[in-house]
């Protein structure tokens, strides 16, 4: 049978999609003689929901020469991603606005970096992988630095950019090595490959430097020390894109990797991520209790769950993918809404981020400062909120693979965790109130509102969140 | 009989009274009454609907009754609910302690639509655990009281609230996380997270050690025992006179139930290793924490000190293994829990008045406080356990269990009798007589009808109980009986299993 001379495309339609899109929208930037900040953004926002539509409708199957993946994990993550990066987004344009830095390049630098998320979840060989994340990295080095009158975020975007560019260097060293020592590039064909001849050494140097790489882009100890500052150091807005989508996609890219192209390696790579886990946990529960600014504490928070998720991971099994599944669906909510409320801290005088500001919310704004605290337990993992499902299932998986030293320092890092968690809402609930935040703007209390609603009720949507979770980790054993 | 779900109603009533509360606008003296009447109607009305729950209860059946089953979270686990005579009489207690502490709410006036709301999600989770028939439904019950008593605390408690929220809250989640790793083995050895299906599982000897201990860590320090006990006295001080009641009256109870639910019948043989550990647990409780209650200075301490000592008999009649101690256990938590509940609504009755705790503080109230001083003798006897009341039967069948048992362990924890009989009345002689001397004690008003209302059915139940305990036991009895016989055959099953490993 003759093969088509144009590949079938399909599967990739949401990244096309989003590609065209971007570079119509730059076009209609540069052209257009007024401001268009507010347009593109719309118009970015409506293109991530084309796209997420599109996820879930497009067939699965491999295209591009087996380059590209689309399967069930593939569509559940990129569903995901696409709605955290819509979500961030939207979450911004009030604060776009008030702060006047409006540039139409940041809404398309954003849509190119989702793209090249959505390139790395579907990335089936090391060359994808590589191209799917430097489009990402690339971008969000830019966006980091946006505001380019602030000497601390020209800072943060120089650290993000020159650490970034070590880690992507020390991946792109590891697939050299797996390349030289397997001779694939494919993962299935890695896979293959290594079980027919067993794991040399050469392919642990390979995995490990891979490794390394993943876990900078998921700001995983000891690869965490960008986060804080740069969380710290972007505006806002561009903070809630980096906690959410990004660690979506790194995470989903790092699962692909190690279930796919080195499952017959998983001995190996599972003491790595074991040991990477729990030094996340450790550090993201201790580290954070002495912060005083909001942004850097939810540095040490992410930190913390990444290596909550990765216990799931390090498990190694089926059970163990569909609780990273879980976990990073409700991560990337309860980060989102956790930021949404941190947006709306806005005195007249402009934002403010030091923990203390919060002082007396529930009394000054009950509404949010119940959904707020709800986010925070459920940060925590206190039952019945989400939080505590997602932590459930990767400590349920971590159990059956009989991990039970990481188990048990797990559970006592999220008891850790807790007490920087609690001191929020004591700030909130039991001290005297201070000065009243200004109006938040309608997107930043329906984004609060909604995640707060989502990990109170979780309980009664579990069971086909965790199932289609399930179906989507089924599709990578 | 009943073919309506009524756990599932009774457990989850009060959350419609949170939405009917939600509803109330405004923060005036109207709402403000509309919130208190719709919290005490939703309270009352559970109450109602629970006695039902009695009401269809058969004794005789050792097992599970009334169960509603459906499935949840992907099949993994399953919503399962069902009493049996040990969990039964604490959904009871749970609703029947919850209108008093609405009621004992009156000085609350700051918050009062999150207060009630905090406390009506409170009788939810509370109910929830004992009612529970999974495993992991129970822990999501168990976790997430933490979440409205921490608040409760944080918010309305006294000066160092703060330092005991948080203290009440670590502690707790601390104990209880291990427990739920243990879940999690425990659903991978057996295959079901089903409460009926474990109790029927045999595990692994060497993994029953390690399940016991950590079911261990969250019961001991829920209970609390020594040396796990410092969070109490902490937190029973600085909550509000309700969030103490509800602390004393049905959390602590939820360690007790806890051992008789999973600890002794799912892991026999650890617990029969375990025991002399418990016993000496217990006495040290008992006397050391009798000893600490007789110095303190602060009435609520006092008190919390001496639950920590009355929860020592309980965990050694639980360890005892035998149908009296367990059934003194049961018994011993039910009456604790009316007249814990009871001593402190007493300390709130005369806190509002006085806004003091201090023994020190008071003197000669018979002399203002006829009525007062009777109720709070009832108590302070109840407290102490002499015959005819409550406290008396639950003490007694415990020793009775334990002198089985081991006889140093009883007479040891006799000893334990005659010290809170020490440091009960001395605190009744503190604050009770002696001259009426203070200045702003001389225009203290007895207790008023909303405080009468709230302490007589509770000073009845006192007397009641000890007259005829039999209301009590008659529920217990089969299903404890059913339990000691499992634990039982599974210790002889064991030693056989050892004698013929050895031949």
């Amino acid at each position: 049978m003759l093969q088509p001379a144009v590949p079938n495309l399909l599967p990739a339609l949401p990244e096309i999609v989003l590609a065209v899109g971007a570079m119509a929208l730059l076009m209609l930037g540069v052209f257009r003689k007024s401001d268009s900040t507010n347009l593109i953004t719309g118009l970015s926002i409506g293109l991530f929901i084309v796209a997420l539509i599109l996820t879930m409708l497009v067939p699965g199957g491999t295209t591009m020469n087996g380059a590209f993946v689309m399967d069930s994990f593939a569509r559940a993550m990129k569903v995901l991603i696409f709605g955290a990066a819509a979500i961030a987004l939207s979450l911004g344009v009030d604060f776009v606005q008030r702060e006047g830095y409006g540039r139409f390049e940041l809404p398309i630098l954003l849509m190119l970096a989702t793209l090249g998320m959505g390139m790395m979840v579907s990335a089936n060989t090391l060359i994808a992988l590589y191209l799917g994340l430097e489009l990402q990295a690339l971008a969000l080095y830019v966006t980091a630095a946006i505001n380019r009158d602030s000497p601390r975020a020209a800072e943060a975007g120089l650290k993000y950019f020159v650490l970034g560019a070590l880690s992507s260097g020390m991946l792109l060293y590891g697939a050299s090595l797996v390349y030289g020592f397997t001779g694939q590039t494919e993962f299935a064909a890695i896979a293959d490959t290594l079980a027919a001849n067993g794991v040399s050494a050469g392919v642990v140097f390979g995995v490990v430097f891979m490794l390394a790489g993943f876990a900078f882009k998921i700001s995983a100890v000891p690869f965490h020390m960008w986060t804080p500052d740069v969380y710290e150091g972007a505006p806002t807005p561009i903070t809630a894109f980096f906690a959410a989508a990004p660690k979506v996609a790194a995470m989903a890219l790092l699962v692909r990797v190690a279930v796919d192209a080195f499952e017959p390696a998983t001995r190996e790579w599972q003491q790595v991520l074991s040991f990477i886990a729990i030094a996340s946990m450790a550090l993201g529960a201790f580290a954070a209790i002495g912060q005083t600014n909001i942004k850097r504490l939810m540095a040490y928070s992410s930190i913390g769950h990444m290596g909550f998720a990765l216990v799931g991971l390090a498990a190694g099994s089926q059970a163990g993918v569909q609780g990273v599944v879980v976990y990073m669906a409700i991560y990337a909510a309860m980060t989102l809404g956790t930021f949404a409320v941190i947006l709306s801290m806005r005195r007249s005088g402009g934002m403010v981020e030091e923990i203390d500001e919060l002082s007396g919310l529930a009394r000054t704004n009950p509404l949010q400062a119940f959904f707020l605290a709800m986010l925070l337990f459920s940060l925590a993992g206190i039952p019945p909120l989400a939080g505590f499902f997602a932590k459930y299932f990767v400590f349920l998986a971590a159990i059956e693979a009989e991990l039970y030293v990481l188990a048990v320092i797990g559970v006592l890092a999220s008891v850790v965790g807790a007490v920087y968690y609690l001191r929020i809402i004591k700030i909130m609930y039991f001290d005297e109130p201070v000065d009243a935040f200004e109006p938040a703007a309608i997107e930043l209390k329906t984004a609060t509102a909604a995640a707060g609603t989502f990990v109170i009720f979780f309980v009664l949507v579990a069971g086909p969140i965790t199932s289609w979770a399930g179906r989507a980790a089924a599709s990578l054993f | 009989m009943i073919d309506w779900p009524i756990l599932s109603i009774v457990t989850f009533l009060p959350l419609v009274g949170v939405v009917l509360i939600l509803l109330i606008r405004g923060d005036d003296a109207i709402a403000q009454r509309n919130i208190r009447n719709t919290a005490l109607f939703t309270t009352i009305v559970t109450f109602v609907v629970s006695l039902f729950i009695w009401g269809g209860f058969d004794p005789e059946n050792p097992g599970f009754q009334m169960v509603e089953e459906s499935a949840w979270l992907g099949g993994l686990v399953t919503y399962k609910m069902g009493v049996d005579g040990i969990s039964m009489l604490f959904v009871i207690l749970t609703t029947f302690l919850m209108p008093a502490c609405i009621l004992a709410s009156a000085a609350i006036k700051t918050r009062i639509k999150e207060y009630m709301i905090a406390f009506l999600v409170l009788e939810t989770l509370m109910i929830g655990v004992f009612c529970a028939l999974d495993i992991v439904i129970f822990y999501i019950f168990f976790e997430g009281g933490l979440i409205p008593m921490f608040i409760i605390i944080g918010v309305w408690g006294g000066k160092r609230r703060i330092y005991a929220s948080f203290k009440f809250f670590l502690y707790t989640l601390l104990g209880s996380v291990l427990m739920l790793l243990a879940i999690m083995a425990m659903y991978w050895n057996a295959g079901t997270t089903d409460i009926e299906q474990l109790l029927a599982h045999d595990f692994p000897a060497n993994m029953e050690f390690w399940l016991w201990l950590a079911f261990f860590a969250s019961f001991a320090v829920k209970m609390p025992m020594w040396p796990f006990h410092t969070w109490l006295p902490d937190a029973h001080v600085e909550a509000p006179t309700a969030g103490s009641v509800i602390l004393a009256g049905i959390l602590l109870k939820m360690g007790g139930y806890g051992f008789l639910r999973f600890s002794l019948p799912m892991f026999p043989e650890a617990s029969e290793l375990f025991a002399p550990l418990v016993f000496v647990m217990s006495v040290v409780a008992i006397i050391y924490t009798s000893l600490v209650a007789m110095v303190q200075e602060d009435i609520k301490k006092l008190i919390a000190y001496s639950s920590v000592a009355h929860m020592g008999f309980v965990t050694m009649g639980i360890f005892a293994l035998n149908e009296q101690g367990i059934q003194g256990a049961l018994f011993q938590m039910i009456s604790h829990g009316i007249v814990s509940g009871a001593l402190f609504l007493c300390v709130g009755v005369v806190y509002d008045r006085m806004h003091t705790r201090e023994i020190k503080a008071y003197g000669g109230l018979v002399h203002r406080m006829p009525l007062y001083a009777a109720i709070f003798m009832v108590f302070t006897m109840a407290n102490v356990g002499l015959p005819g009341t409550s406290g008396f039967v639950g003490e007694f069948l415990t020793l009775m269990g334990a002198f089985q048992a081991n006889t140093w362990v009883a007479l040891f924890a006799t000893t334990g009798v005659i010290l809170s009989a020490c440091y009960a009345l001395w605190l009744y002689r503190q604050v009770i007589f002696g001259p009426l001397e203070k200045e702003n004690l001389k225009t203290i008003t007895d207790v008023n009808a909303r405080e009468l209302i709230v302490l007589v059915p509770l000073v009845l139940l006192t007397i009641f109980f000890g007259v005829y305990p039999s209301p009590i036991n008659d529920v217990t009895a089969a299903s404890v009986a059913n339990m000691v016989t499992g634990v039982e055959q599974a210790l002889q099953a064991a030693e056989a299993l050892d004698l013929a490993g050895t031949q």
